[in-house]
């Protein structure tokens, strides 16, 4: 992809949003683009408002000031244009994980039979086959994300919101989780926005990463991987940018971490 | 509890409070005690006659309209106070006042208002039951995982659907734990309200029976009543420990 083309299209502009809890400020004046088709980090440390970030892009919760734009239109709530994947899961206790599954199809009003057969679809694709009719309660902390996820495609939203998906799942998960999620940005014509705590994280699946500073929270600065990025997987976390970068971002972030 | 490495069922203790009951009686202690096993033979007795059944029906039709209004009122009413604010800084107060007022001092005003009969009734039993099930039902909302009510959000719900398909569920094990208890109220409210607002069904029999000193009938009665509100009592928990696996499990 050209370099003009990643900017030019954009699938998810931020303009100027300000955020305030009463008097604590927690977004100030913040502008961030993200490019159609690719997969961008918010990454810094706790309570520098990445998720509040998120939330307000979802729609979930409103801007103080400022514009968000999904696809030139602007946000006012939710909308069947984005797909959110929660930190918790967020998973119906009381429901098999087809119903979770087909649960945004639900609640869009697709018929039965229609919604449980793209759930068995995408069940399918986040490998959770003959696991239709078990229950939460019975996954693995792994397993119930993939779920999260499948809840997630299968409304087929040109956006998605992950909200540090991977921090309840345990290492050797959450390294199989990223490497399915590069697959996944690669194969799915989709926006994605990652919300993640961890440094090597987000260098390792971002096609750019916007480093959120606290007090007051604002984009410090945005990076873009670009020599590794069409490597094989498993050698990623051996190359030399990789590393670079990392090292870069940890001497950035160092200084906000008591 | 184990006896001689024998697991007893459960209650088996009133097989020995039984026999205890039945030497009593038969010792003719009191006219108050007569003999267990004679109770039961004027139980089977009275249990096919016309005032029985009748009176059971009287109770039994004004324990149903009764509960069946304090559940459809009280359940939507206390997931609203879990939800909204306002409504509960409006309602709280006037729900934990009823809940521990004597309402007994109440029937008497509702016999003024709503005349003497099964209107009265219905509204002395639905008075005693809904109390609790609002503050269960608002309890069970406002442990409420917010994420979930975020992700139906998120997934476009409307008002109507996350009351349904988000707020009942989630706070299902509560709410039936509230309508458990609020049963058990209600037993008594029925009774309060056929002895105190008009003289049917069990409260005409236990006015009948104690007023004649007809203490097997009465203890008949009395039994038959506990029972039935025993077995309810047990279903409701048996199908609230059904939906409360997920109760401890709400995070997932």
């Amino acid at each position: 992809m050209s370099e003009t083309k990643q900017i030019s299209e954009n699938a998810v502009e931020v303009r100027n949003v300000f955020k305030n809890y009463g008097d604590v400020e927690a977004l100030r004046d913040l502008t961030l683009q993200f490019p159609k088709g690719q997969l961008t980090s918010l990454l810094g440390p706790s309570g520098c408002g990445k998720t509040t970030l998120l939330k307000i892009i979802a729609g979930l919760i409103p801007a103080t000031s400022g514009e968000v734009l999904v696809n030139g239109k602007p946000v006012t709530g939710p909308g069947p244009d984005r797909a959110f994947v929660f930190q918790d899961f967020a998973l119906l206790p009381w429901a098999t994980v087809l119903r979770n599954v087909a649960f945004g199809l639900e609640l869009r009003g697709v018929p039965k039979p229609q919604r449980e057969e793209i759930a068995v679809k995408y069940i399918k694709d986040v490998g959770l086959s003959g696991f239709e009719q078990s229950y939460p309660h019975e996954l693995s902390g792994g397993m119930r994300q993939r779920v999260g996820l499948a809840r997630a495609l299968s409304v087929d939203a040109q956006v998605l919101l992950m909200d540090e998906p991977f921090s309840a799942v345990d290492e050797q998960t959450r390294r199989k989780f990223q490497e399915d999620l590069l697959s996944l940005v690669q194969n799915e014509n989709k926006t994605f926005l990652f919300v993640t705590h961890s440094i090597e994280e987000a260098v390792y699946v971002s096609d750019q990463i916007a480093i959120l500073l606290p007090r007051p929270s604002r984009v410090s600065e945005i990076i873009r991987p670009t020599g590794f990025r069409n490597k094989d997987k498993d050698s990623i976390r051996r190359d030399a940018e990789y590393l670079d970068i990392v090292d870069k971002i940890w001497a950035s972030l160092r200084t906000y971490v008591e | 509890m184990k006896l001689f490495g024998y697991e007893l069922p459960q209650m088996s203790s009133l097989i020995l409070w039984g026999l205890l009951w039945e030497i009593v009686g038969r010792l003719e202690v009191t006219f108050f005690i007569p003999a267990l096993s004679d109770i039961f033979v004027t139980l089977l007795e009275i249990s096919t006659t016309k005032v029985f059944l009748t009176a059971l029906s009287e109770t039994g039709y004004a324990f149903l309209l009764g509960t069946v209004s304090a559940i459809v009122i009280g359940i939507p009413l206390g997931i609203l106070m879990g939800k909204n604010r306002l409504v509960d800084e409006l309602l709280l107060p006037w729900v934990n006042i009823f809940l521990s007022a004597p309402l007994t001092a109440l029937v008497p005003v509702l016999m003024v208002l709503f005349g003497f009969g099964l209107q009265a009734i219905v509204i002395t039993t639905a008075l005693f039951a809904i109390w609790i099930i609002v503050l269960n039902a608002r309890a069970g909302v406002m442990q409420i995982n917010r994420s979930l009510v975020e992700m139906a959000h998120s997934f476009g719900a409307t008002p109507k659907d996350a009351f349904f398909k988000i707020y009942f569920w989630a706070a299902l094990p509560e709410i039936l734990g509230g309508v458990r208890i609020g049963f058990i109220r209600a037993v008594k409210g029925v009774i309060i309200g056929q002895l105190l607002i008009s003289i049917v069904g069990f409260g005409a029999l236990f006015e009948l029976y104690s007023s004649n000193f007809l203490m097997k009938h009465f203890w008949a009665v009395l039994i038959v009543l506990f029972s039935l509100a025993f077995i309810l009592a047990e279903i409701l928990a048996y199908l609230e420990k059904r939906v409360s696996y997920y109760a401890s499990r709400r995070a997932a």
